[in-house]
């Protein structure tokens, strides 16, 4: 095994001790620390990426002196690599983004505990990507699930206290489910590991024993995973909870957190399950249905909020439905549309959230409609950057977002009822997508005659990030084709 | 005409002016007279007004009661097509147990399996399990620490029993006793029943003893909030480097240096010992801490 196999460990492992180390110091070096440390993972997970691109194969390490059904392992291949290029990558424009908003938003004394947070939640989103063992699974979601939690809760006041305690119900019962389907999984299989569970579970389905309670896992891990990442009936707590947080987390939220959660389900339905018998078992059909109902009600709720972020995040409740779509459609075309819808969103959103919040900040940390008017002229870049992300959201082509549509169309090709439901659901909420974008651009672009317009001056590492996510968002928009081309790779091995 | 009306709504919507929030009726309290004289449609109004939220609350829980049902239902179902517990012919019972119950004790060196499981062959998943510890104490930390507060505030600290002759003087027995014991059940955790994560609730559950048969004043002192941190700190610190060491010579097939020993002497069993005391002194901060923060709001 060479060197460069031991990365993906080294990244969990030094998101964590980073988070550790984090409790022994104050805000400023907090921030310096995990600056160092997120720069770190990116260039692992970068130069991991770059070796299994030449080189497409998988490996499995082991995590101590015990092969696979007896010791822990985590085990990635093209795919995973790029997905933690890209966490990593997200996470570090977002931090440094919106750092001036955790240092306003954020209480001194707590600010190093926010990045503590921040640590966490980054590994054990790494964790979620790289495990190959369902209880390390769901151990780092409950990692993630406090640290997201608190995330929320770091800028306090009220509403983000309510906020905080609505994710923390929901998200706890999307873990009780999780943790329920792993035990029932057990109990059936005696495995925790996910290849040797997927051979138990093939034998299991061959010859018809326990039936009943496969259906049921299959339906509990769907729910789980749906609850986690706000799928259409479970959506309510998003938008209180990525609104009213401060910009960095939300950007964070809805970028990273929601989509460990679907990779995480994307690996058990190909990976432990497959996907052949959640076909089969007409597990995905549940899915498919939500999210077609979150795309048109989540584009209908963000057309009827005023508030800039929680407009932002009701969006998110729509491309999860996005997301979902392609992963209920059942076949490999969709699975791959979604991990780079995946993809997209992850560029996307978080830029989004990091504009809106730059412009905020240029209209006295107002987020209404009202007081956003002319907010363009306040603060150019992050309404470049705004504009650049809603035409990507809505699927204007030379932007990340076209692409995503363009293969969820393509996945949808030949699949009887379903492909007539999916491409009127996409139409539609295309259609939708615009009409709440374009309402906002034309609100930040539209000046009162003779008002006097007082540039903000922005940070330096703002602009930066800003310019960064724009570049990666132009270029994703460019050249899609080679990345849907690693995760094709990438999921054949996964 | 009638175009120009749309038109300018729509200019509206586009200009942020609409707001589509519920708006919050005013509803006046009168004096009912009498309900014939009043229309139907005025009366139902009225009405609604009136109960619509007993009418949600009802519906509500109707709804929510129905879902649980079919839900525990479903689950009570599923337990019944489930293996019967404790066959010998069950999924559960397989060539992993199997490797766990015969040769976990010359592989790890402990005599006790289970923490031959949890800290030798899944030992991530318990730094995992630790690291919660640690965020969860820290999440608690960063909503209850309050900064100086004023000498009016009342806090529960004001209701805790003060001098209380009964629990100080069994605090006195018990407290020495019950730390031995932790103390006890974290270094004997790879011999015997216990470890780090009961051995360190019982410590933790002595200092909370400790804290509210003394008094605040009398823990102040000992327990501060920096040897919380500092310990907490070393111990994760360790776990994170002593395993890290452990996975990397494990996945790289390096030689290590940790050898399991003679199982059944103290000093066996490779690393699992200071493991195991690391995560004690992990709970038992975390334990200390959250009940010093809940009752107290600070350390």
């Amino acid at each position: 095994m060479p060197f460069i196999a031991n990365f993906p460990f080294f990244c969990i492992l030094i998101t964590m001790f980073g988070g550790i180390l984090t409790s022994m110091v104050n805000g400023k070096w907090a921030f310096r620390i995990n600056t160092v440390i997120i720069t770190a993972t990116l260039i692992l997970n970068g130069t991991l990426l770059l070796f299994l691109i030449n080189d497409p194969q998988y490996f499995t390490f082991m995590m101590g002196h015990y092969p696979a059904p007896w010791g822990n392992e985590i085990r990635f291949g093209p795919l995973e690599a790029l997905m933690g290029t890209v966490f990593s990558f997200v996470t570090l424009c977002s931090l440094i983004s919106g750092k001036a908003e955790i240092f306003h938003d954020v209480k001194p004394r707590n600010v190093h505990f926010f990045y503590i947070m921040i640590n966490l939640l980054l590994s054990s989103l790494f964790a979620l990507i790289y495990t190959n063992d369902l209880f390390t699974a769901y151990v780092f979601v409950e990692i993630n699930t406090i640290s997201a939690c608190a995330i929320v809760m770091a800028k306090e006041n009220g509403k983000t206290l309510a906020a905080t305690l609505r994710y923390l119900i929901m998200s706890l019962l999307g873990s009780g489910l999780f943790l329920l389907s792993i035990v029932l999984t057990y109990g059936i299989t005696g495995q925790l590991l996910m290849v040797p569970a997927h051979e138990a579970i093939q034998r299991i389905f061959a010859t018809g024993d326990y039936q009943i309670p496969l259906t049921v896992i299959l339906g509990l891990v769907c729910v789980a995973m749906a609850i986690k990442s706000a799928l259409f009936p479970f959506h309510t707590w998003l938008s209180h909870a990525h609104g009213s947080a401060t910009t960095a987390s939300s950007a964070i939220l809805s970028g990273l957190v929601l989509k460990g959660y679907i990779i995480m389900l994307i690996k058990i339905i190909v990976r432990v399950v497959g996907l052949d018998i959640i076909v089969e078992l007409k597990a995905v059909n549940i899915l498919f249905v939500m999210a077609v109902m979150a795309m048109i009600i989540g584009s209908l709720d963000a057309i009827k909020e005023n508030h800039i972020k929680r407009m932002i995040a009701f969006s998110s409740v729509a491309q999860m439905g996005y997301i979902y779509m392609g992963i209920g459609l059942g076949n490999m075309a969709g699975l791959i549309a979604a991990c780079f819808h995946i993809i997209v969103h992850a560029l996307t959103k978080p830029m989004l959230f990091s504009a809106a919040g730059g412009l905020a900040a240029a209209s006295d940390h107002k987020k209404d409609f009202g007081h956003l008017k002319g907010a363009a002229y306040r603060n150019p870049i992050a309404a470049v950057a705004f504009l650049i992300g809603s035409l990507s959201m809505i699927g204007i082509p030379f932007f990340a977002g076209f692409g995503a549509k363009y293969y969820l169309y393509m996945a949808a090709m030949g699949m009887g009822a379903k492909m007539w439901v999916a491409l009127f659901a996409l139409a539609v909420s295309t259609v939708l997508n615009a009409v709440y974008y374009i309402r906002v651009i034309s609100i930040i672009f539209s000046k009162a005659e003779g008002e006097v317009v007082e540039r903000r001056k922005n940070s330096g590492t703002y602009n930066l990030a800003m310019a960064v996510l724009i570049v990666a968002n132009v270029l994703l928009g460019l050249f899609y084709r080679n990345v849907m081309d690693v995760i094709t790779v990438g999921m054949g091995l996964l | 005409m009638k175009n120009n009306r749309y038109i300018t709504a729509f200019r509206r919507f586009m200009d942020g002016e609409v707001s589509f929030e519920p708006k919050v009726k005013e509803t006046e309290v009168r004096r009912e007279t009498s309900h014939e004289e009043k229309p139907l449609a005025e009366r139902y109004t009225e009405w609604h007004d009136r109960n619509s939220y007993r009418l949600f609350k009802g519906v509500y829980a109707a709804i929510a009661s129905l879902v649980a049902g079919c839900i525990i239902f479903t689950l009570l179902l599923t337990v019944s097509y489930l293996p019967p517990y404790g066959e010998a012919g069950n999924p559960a019972n397989n060539e992993v147990t199997e490797r766990y119950i015969e040769h976990g004790m010359e592989e790890t060196g402990a005599v006790n399996i289970v923490a031959g499981v949890i800290l030798d062959y899944r030992a991530f998943d318990t730094f995992g399990e630790s690291c919660v510890l640690f965020v969860a104490a820290c999440s608690v930390m960063m909503l209850m620490k309050k900064g100086k507060k004023g000498k009016g505030e009342e806090t529960l600290q004001n209701y805790n029993p003060k001098r209380d002759p009964v629990l100080k003087q069994l605090a006195m027995v018990l407290v020495p006793f019950n730390l031995m014991l932790g103390v006890y059940v974290v270094l004997n955790g790879h011999l015997s029943p216990g470890g780090g994560f009961s051995g360190g609730a019982i410590m933790g559950a002595s200092l909370i003893l400790f804290s509210s048969a003394f008094g605040y004043r009398r823990a102040r002192p000992i327990l501060t909030e920096k040897l919380i941190k500092i310990v907490t700190f070393v111990s994760l610190t360790f776990y994170a480097v002593a395993k890290g060491y452990s996975f990397f010579t494990g996945a790289n097939h390096l030689h290590s240096i940790i050898s399991p020993g003679t199982p059944g002497r103290i000093m066996s069993a490779g690393i699992i010992l200071p493991l195991n005391i690391a995560v004690g002194f992990v709970v038992t901060m975390t334990m200390y801490s959250f009940y010093a923060l809940f009752t107290k709001e600070e350390i």
